[in-house]
């Protein structure tokens, strides 16, 4: 178990602001944020390369806030591995190993499982410079679960690996996690990540964490606007409420809540539903807009209208795009059910 | 025509032929000088330079005072290098400052601030002398000077070596179990010890090439490059430049010697 409890760490420039967490033991739990956010600033006081200002860190029950970093049995990954490279496969995963002669991976043969499990058994006399990304970033996990660290950190695990040994790790983690049942905290920028791999998250942004939950919930129900455009929710606007209509400059959109007030709505992309024709039946927010700019990704295409004066951005299917001809300056008409509104 | 003024395209163009011409001005510049004083003496003179006792003894003063200054600043210079490399604090910018003062200090300008400490006149050369120690005119002397214009050098690209070295290595080696003395002798020590023996190679090579300094401090007991201006006062070019061939051939040598052996052990395999 990891226990943060009003965390204040001020670098200059940049403050961490009276961050609270609590990853409970053998979860696997995600910080996410954008590059800049805090959270690695965060990894590094658990690990105790930051001074905190203000706070209290606990692993298990021990209070770790004021340890130095080897007296804290925590493990550590970098997304640039990290490496020693001056030692070879072996040197570098039995590195910590002198100094756990008593709770380490030596005894009773778990190491050469270990080591086994990872896939590096043939790599093992190789210099690190002759392995792949992929084989890189499984000796760093080797070399952190060797000392049988009681929490591991994972900063950025995948970000620098290619496409092909992004997934072999990703499914690698997972099944370590779930084998071993320890605790994780993983540090990202990257959602699809968090989806695959965490049980929870929080969304730390300028140094403050902005929301905790699991992953499904803050995916559907973001609590601020920057948590709904870090999810997805590309359509984030400020809206006064009145009954069960939020307007948005001159525009008026159905949603299911009711009440009063101002704040914002969100609306993912691919909820934006856009139509050649007007439909027959009747939608309740349904409109008209032109097209202002059109990007194609591949096999989709990000479409920017104008509705009235509002920009709105939706997705579609490449097919769909040639389908229905739509090019910048077509006129179309776009719909998005009410429960689709997300406020908050 | 944008081509023309670029390395990517023919070997032609302006750009090309005045790089080409004033680097071949350069080279020659500094190789014809020394060529020349090199091959000028005749093996005779030079046999005779070498067969002269104040000449080896000259050199031999020459490579020992600048061997000590460079490990002075070794065992000084590491750690304070080390925390330059990696740590920001107030005032790091003038430490950074003061490291580089002897670079810029015209060099009698030193000898006299060193003369001007140890002397009777000052406290600390008082204390000094109660306990026995000399500078005017003795190897400790020559030593005091030559590790003050020769630290800057070492502490200076030990500095840079250290600052190559990724700071998650040390904290991977910390997080692991090491302590942070233990990280250095484990991660830091075996990654930057190469410019470790270059930082000690330019301190050498700086303190063995000091005259101006050496000359207000010790005149006497008389290391190389002294020798050498006392015998062209004294008996003009010709006596002076066996003197110098050797100093320059000797310390080649070693610097040779000392890259060798710091480049090729420990190479990937």
């Amino acid at each position: 178990m990891i226990q943060i409890d009003h965390l204040t760490v001020r670098l200059t420039g940049f403050t961490l602001q009276d961050v609270s967490l609590t990853v409970e033991k053998g979860e696997f739990f995600s910080l996410l944020g954008p590059t800049g956010a805090g959270k690695t600033l965060i990894l590094e006081s658990i690990v105790g390369l930051v001074k905190p200002a203000k706070g209290v860190i606990r692993i298990g029950d021990r209070e770790i806030t004021h340890l130095p970093p080897e007296k804290r049995g925590v493990g550590i990954v970098y997304q640039d591995h990290a490496l020693f490279p001056h030692l070879n496969v072996r040197e570098n995963i039995a590195y910590g190993l002198r100094y756990h002669r008593k709770s380490g991976a030596h005894k009773n043969g778990s190491l050469d499982n270990l080591v086994e499990r990872l896939g590096l058994t043939q790599l093992l006399a190789r210099s690190i410079h002759k392995l792949s990304g992929g084989e890189k970033q499984r000796v760093a996990l080797a070399r952190a679960l060797a000392i049988d660290p009681a929490i591991l950190l994972l900063d950025e695990p995948l970000s620098s690996l290619d496409p092909n040994f992004r997934e072999e790790i990703r499914q690698l983690l997972k099944d370590l996690h779930r084998e071993t049942g320890i605790t994780v905290l993983m540090v990202t920028h990257d959602f699809s990540e968090a989806h695959f791999l965490a049980q929870r998250v929080a969304v730390i942004h300028a140094g403050c964490i902005e929301q905790v939950g699991s992953v499904r919930g803050v995916f559907m129900r973001p609590v601020t606007p920057f948590v709904a455009n870090f999810v997805g929710m590309k359509n984030i606007f400020p809206a006064t409420f009145n009954g069960s209509h939020a307007k948005v400059e001159t525009l008026s959109f159905q949603i299911t809540n009711s009440g009063g007030g101002k704040g914002c709505i969100a609306i993912r992309p691919e909820h934006i539903q856009l139509l050649a024709a007007a439909p027959e039946d009747r939608h309740p927010n349904l409109m008209a807009g032109t097209i202002i700019r059109i990007s194609n990704q591949g096999i989709y295409a990000e479409v920017v209208l104008d509705v009235s004066g509002v920009q709105l951005q939706s997705i579609l299917t490449t097919s769909s795009l040639h389908a229905m001809d739509l090019r910048p300056g077509s006129r179309v008409f776009m719909n998005v059910a009410p429960e689709h509104i997300h406020f908050i | 025509m944008a081509g023309v003024l670029t390395f990517s395209g023919k070997r032609s163009g302006p750009l090309f032929w005045l790089t080409a011409f004033s680097s071949t001005v350069i080279v020659a510049f500094i190789l014809f000088p020394l060529f020349e004083m090199v091959t000028q003496p005749s093996l005779g003179a030079l046999g005779e330079a070498a067969a002269d006792r104040d000449v080896v003894r000259a050199i031999w003063l020459s490579i020992y005072t600048s061997g000590m200054a460079a490990l002075i600043s070794l065992v000084f210079g590491t750690p304070f290098a080390y925390l330059l490399a990696r740590r920001n604090f107030f005032g790091k910018k003038f430490l950074e400052s003061v490291i580089d003062l002897p670079i810029m200090i015209p060099h009698p300008v030193v000898g006299i601030a060193i003369l001007s400490i140890a002397g009777r006149n000052h406290w600390l050369g008082r204390a000094m002398q109660q306990v026995g120690i000399e500078i005017m005119g003795t190897t400790t002397g020559l030593v005091t000077v030559l590790t003050f214009v020769g630290l800057p050098f070492y502490v200076n690209t030990a500095k840079a070596g250290f600052e190559a070295i990724p700071e998650r290595l040390e904290n991977v080696s910390r997080s692991l179990g090491a302590s942070a003395a233990t990280t250095f002798f484990r991660v830091t020590l075996p990654l930057g010890w190469r410019s470790m023996v270059v930082g000690m190679i330019m301190c050498t090579a700086r303190a063995v090439s000091e005259f101006g300094a050496v000359v207000i401090v010790a005149y006497h007991p008389m290391v190389a490059p002294v020798m050498i201006y006392e015998r062209f006062t004294a008996y003009g070019l010709k006596y002076s430049q066996p003197v110098a061939v050797w100093l320059i051939l000797v310390c080649l040598l070693l610097f040779l010697l000392i890259r060798f052996f710091s480049t090729s052990k420990t190479k990937a395999p």
